[in-house]
């Protein structure tokens, strides 16, 4: 190895390290492609989930859609509020905002207010037990609790309390529409947060016959429909549906009458559903036994 | 409505089941080869029992640490470590050091088994993975063989069991060749009533041909044991030897000698049995044993090393999955197999 | 030699139990349950009205077009409700509930007479429509539909299944030891109604005494003797599929997706022949049914001719149930449904009620393995699928890949690969939860589509 050997060597790969390097700087001028470079400033605000909520395939496609003025900023539910509005304030548009939207569950009924009345056994998935006689339940509108719905979501909004009842974390949950599809008792939907007024029940039966089973259960009795103004609260089929068309019209006062407090009031934030006075208060905090 | 009066279950159909179990299966494979260590302990004496106890230790507390690790529940009832374990143990020599013994449980519990994702998962036996690690690593000490029927087998072990870990390992004055061996390399053949009854040298679970066969018959009676494995395999094997063994006796040995010497009759019955690295199709199975069948005769008269078993069921196992695809039956009321 | 089919297996049969029990009248319970969606189709749609007396023939809901029957009423009584009731599968369905008066008998008052021979191939279709008849070996498809293939695929040859592979159950067998007249009658007018030139009835080797009973019918018989053959069968499960049973009898495989038209045979339950050579000569529907109790949960098994619409809770305590009962099921061990509410009534597809103690069932909570490629669902499913990939593929939720490449919709569920399985996968029910969520994606699909 002398000393000319390796001055040619490293000549020859400066050589062409250089012409590549020509080669890649001309390439980037006259290949360049333009993108409004606000795209970038917006992307970077986002949250970054890819997670779909708006309806747009991932963030930097949302963001795109944004800058061109084709979405409004405030579509993505799932980002900070003062995220969207910077969004909205650098491009100068109205930032659009709909209320967040959360997924509500339509059963309260855990195993220590819902009676089971046969022990199932087998393939531990909500879908699988509803093939099986319907699972079991006495109220066979009702939540099952195996946690098909905990297993689904994706961001970590569902988790089972003491009582094998699905809860949603009003903050975390995307609205992204998993848990609707895959609950076999179709319990779950999409609402948004200004929606206070709930009934948690889907029961289609009767008085005792409802309470026999279940002992939040709505029994059909129709105080919550007298006591709302005309036209918010329907009785179909022995069950009280509220029609949200009129949701302004709701007030915490209409659950007050409720006597086993199927029909809830949801609190600021959705953290904590809220029944009436005359709701009969829950003692037990185990399953309730068989036979 | 409200009846209260029966405790009442539900579950999916059917509602009845085949009394067996994974657990029972194993637990009378594993009743299966306790004859044939016993026999191995019986002509080989305290070298053989401590190996084969060593292996099956290791392999079930390498499965036991794994389950712990990975905080699932533990399998080790299952009773398929305690096999692996035992397997492995007799297809060592009987003056294999202990140290090595007890590496090879390991690695084949973790790399023969947990590296693919556990029971059921594996692509190879587990216990030829550790057999074949042990194989590439200590070439010389797999292959160095002693005499049978010792007079002090039983009160004392052969100097290389005790090896240091990791030190290299001596060369006992008393070490002999295989059958097989002895055949490949020397000529020499050997009568085929001390195969069969196990009165020459070799690993401890070869040397006990006849009991093998017999352990296995008790397995396919009770419908644990695929016996078209064994079946095909002998039958390629026979095949082979007698056009062979007519063509030139001198060079190639008889199907009987082909059949109880080495690594076969094990192999055959308990090995390349396994379920989970065995095709799931009648045809498939029949496939895949005549080829394992047809590779132990090829490596064995014109390879490189005189005994093929462990190999041809290794690259048998490699290829199960292709006769699984290549035999998919035709479906009832379809016009071809794979058809809609 | 008995003929047979490939695969299969033979669980213990257990038929002894209530295999020697004649079959007996069962009375009436203080109110009957009839669902108005008891058959495959539409609902039928009721037309009495709360507070109406009815009697025990009357009917009393009519077929909602032509894959739908009427129902009739089981006991002369008062309508009590018309109202949505609990089913099998744990939904809400249309029910009427009828309560008997008391002291009312069994004997059929309502029914017009006509005499079967005079009858044209449509007015017996109309007229099994009419009878509410349905399929009675389980599947409780209208029979009358059955009985009109298209025309393009006419059919030669009547297969009467008198297999009962299932275990327990015992109700074709004593049907066919007690009303082979009835069977043969039957059979003259489902073959008028089809043109078929031939009938094959197979049974099963364990019931050599019923194809006997049968034989003799049919020698002494001059038309029946002509074209009626009995055939018997290796005794294996489930050798009374449909797939199964053709290709025992005549060595012609179903095509996969299509139906036993399509090559020229119809296959009936034998039970269903016998209402029908028994109800449709007289004009009256179908209001009970011959029904096995078994199991070692009741104390008086045998075979009960129970009325339609009684609830479960009145036939378990009249047959006898005892504190070791846990499990009951409506159908047979391998194939039948969980029943969890007891006030669910005998419906016209119920052929056995199964009383199980906790010994003679599955034992629970069963430790699951991972499949373990032993091959044995392989060796037991009749029709040549591969249960054990598709269960590894459900365990992935790999559900479109088990429909495309492996055949999933061909399963009927018959529950060999699970019976045998030794790693104790629920293959059965993996391959449920398959086939629903791909029909559901498949609607949501469409629905998407349309708007």
């Amino acid at each position: 190895m002398d000393a000319g050997s390796i001055l040619t060597a490293a000549g020859v790969m400066a050589g062409i390290g250089i012409l590549l390097s020509l080669i890649l700087a001309i390439a980037n001028k006259k290949l360049h492609v333009y993108e409004d470079p606000r795209i970038d400033t917006v992307d970077e605000l986002l949250p970054q989930a890819n997670c779909g909520a708006c309806g747009v395939p991932g963030c930097r496609a949302f963001a795109e859609l944004v800058v061109k003025g084709e979405i409004a900023p405030g579509k993505c539910t799932v980002a900070d509020p003062k995220e969207i509005d910077k969004i909205a304030e650098f491009l100068g548009v109205d930032a659009g905002g709909s209320d967040k939207k959360i997924a509500y569950l339509a059963c309260a009924g855990g195993s220590n207010v819902a009676r089971q009345r046969a022990t199932y056994d087998g393939v531990k998935t909500c879908q699988a037990a509803n093939l099986v006689a319907g699972g079991g339940k006495g109220c066979s509108w009702g939540c099952l609790g195996l946690a098909d719905c905990e297993r689904v979501c994706d961001f970590d909004a569902i988790s089972m309390d003491e009582n094998s009842l699905p809860v949603v974390d009003a903050v975390k949950c995307t609205a992204c529409g998993d848990c609707v599809e895959i609950c076999p008792k179709g319990l779950f939907s999409i609402q948004p947060m200004s929606h206070k007024l709930w009934v948690a029940c889907k029961n289609l039966q009767a008085n005792e016959e409802a309470e026999d089973e279940c002992e939040v259960a709505c029994t059909g009795c129709g105080r919550c429909a007298m006591d709302a103004s005309p036209g918010l609260i329907d009785m179909v089929n022995n069950l009280a549906v509220i029609n949200f068309e009129h949701n302004h019209k709701a007030n915490e006062n209409i659950i007050q009458r409720c006597p086993t407090g199927a029909i809830v009031w949801f609190n600021k934030d959705n953290t904590e559903s809220i029944k009436g006075k005359n709701a009969k208060k829950i003692i037990r905090k185990s399953s309730i036994p068989m036979g | 409505m409200d009846s209260k009066f029966l405790k009442i279950d539900i579950s999916s159909s059917p509602h009845v089941k085949r009394p067996v179990d994974v657990k029972k299966i194993m637990r009378n494979v594993v009743f299966a080869l306790l004859p044939v260590s016993a026999f191995a302990v019986y002509a080989f004496g305290i070298s053989a029992l401590t190996l084969i106890v060593t292996t099956t230790f290791f392999s079930v507390v390498t499965e036991y640490v794994i389950d712990l690790i990975e905080k699932k529940e533990s399998t080790v009832g299952d009773y398929s470590a305690v096999i692996t374990g035992l397997l492995l143990g007799l297809t060592l020599p009987p003056g294999f050091p202990i140290w090595m013994a007890a590496l090879g449980g390991i690695v084949s519990i973790a790399l023969g088994k947990y590296l693919f994702g556990g029971l059921g998962f594996n692509v190879y036996n587990p216990a030829l993975v550790g057999r074949g690690f042990l194989q590439a690593a200590f070439p010389v000490s797999i292959s160095t063989w002693h005499p049978s029927f010792q007079a002090d087998r039983f009160t004392s072990f052969f100097s290389s069991n005790l090896a240091f870990p990791f030190a290299k390992p001596t060369v006992d004055s008393v070490s002999g060749a295989t059958p097989l061996a002895a055949f490949k390399f020397e000529q020499k053949s050997t009568e085929v009533a001390n195969l069969i009854f196990g009165q020459t040298d070799g690993s401890l679970g070869e040397t006990g041909g006849l009991l093998i066969l017999l352990c296995g018959m008790y397995l396919a009676v009770r419908k644990m044991l695929d016996w078209r494995i064994p079946a095909g395999i002998f039958a390629a094997v026979i095949l082979l030897s007698v056009i062979f063994n007519l063509i030139n006796p001198e060079k190639y040995p008889s199907a009987m000698f082909m059949l109880f010497s080495g690594g076969l009759m094990i192999g055959a019955v308990f090995m390349a049995t396994d379920m989970v690295t065995s095709p799931v199709t009648s045809l498939g199975t029949w496939l895949y044993a005549i080829m394992i069948g047809i590779l132990i005769y090829v490596i064995r008269v014109w390879g490189g090393l005189p005994e093929g078993v462990m190999f041809a069921i290794l690259l048998g196992n490699s290829l199960a999955p292709i006769f699984n695809i290549l035999t998919k039956p035709r479906v009832y009321g379809t016009k071809k197999a794979g058809a809609k | 030699m008995a003929n047979s089919f490939k695969h299969g297996i033979h669980p213990p049969e257990k038929k002894e139990i209530s295999a020697d029990k004649s079959i007996k009248r069962f009375p009436f319970a203080p109110y009957l349950v009839i669902h108005l969606a008891q058959h495959i189709g539409k609902p039928a749609k009721a037309i009495v009205k709360e507070g109406q007396e009815v009697q025990r023939g009357q009917k009393i809901a009519e077929a909602d077009g032509f894959v739908s029957v009427p129902m009739h009423s089981p006991a002369t009584g008062v309508i009590k409700k018309i109202a949505p009731m609990l089913d099998f599968d744990g939904k809400m369905s249309p029910s009427i509930i009828i309560e008997p008066h008391p002291g009312s008998d069994q004997n059929v008052l309502v029914g017009r007479e006509v005499e079967p021979d005079s009858l044209t191939p449509e007015e017996i279709v109309k007229a099994v429509q009419e009878m509410g008849m349905v399929g009675l070996g389980g599947a409780a498809f209208p029979s009358h539909v059955k009985f009109s293939p298209p025309k393009d695929k006419p059919v030669q040859t009547l297969i009467i299944n008198g297999a009962e592979c299932e275990p327990y159950l015992t109700s074709d067998y004593r049907v066919m030891l007690e009303q082979a007249k009835r069977i043969l009658r039957g059979i003259k007018i489902v073959m008028k109604a089809l043109g078929a030139k031939e009938t094959i009835i197979g049974i099963e080797d364990n019931k050599k005494d019923a194809a006997q009973v049968l034989k003799d019918a049919i020698s002494v018989d001059d038309s029946a003797v002509k074209y009626v053959k009995v055939e018997v069968l290796k005794t294996k499960y489930p050798q009374g599929a449909e797939k199964m049973l053709t290709k025992a009898l005549v060595n012609k495989e179903i095509p996969s997706g299509g139906l036993p038209a399509d090559i020229g045979v119809m296959v009936s339950n034998i039970a269903t022949v016998s209402e029908i050579g028994e109800l449709l000569p007289k004009g009256q529907g179908l209001i009970e049914r011959v029904v096995t109790i078994s199991g070692k949960g009741v104390d008086n098994p045998g075979n009960y001719l129970i009325p339609m619409g009684t609830p479960l809770e009145f036939v378990l305590k009249h047959a006898g149930v005892n504190e070791k009962a846990r499990h009951v099921i409506f159908g047979g061990p391998m194939m039948g449904k969980s029943a969890a509410y007891l006030e669910m009534p005998i419906t016209k597809g119920a052929s056995g009620i199964l009383v199980m103690t906790e010994e003679e069932h599955a034992p629970k909570k069963q430790k699951v393995y991972p499949c373990i490629r032993c091959g044995e669902c392989v060796n037991a499913c009749p029709l040549f699928l591969n249960p054990s990939r598709l269960g590894i593929l459900a365990r992935n939720d790999e559900f479109d890949k088990m429909a495309e490449d492996y055949n999933l919709n061909d399963c009927f569920e018959c529950g060999s690969c699970t019976y045998v399985c030794p790693s104790n996968i629920p293959l059965v029910q993996y391959f449920r939860v398959a086939k629903k969520v791909l029909r559901e994606g498949r609607q949501r699909k469409q629905q998407s589509i349309a708007g």
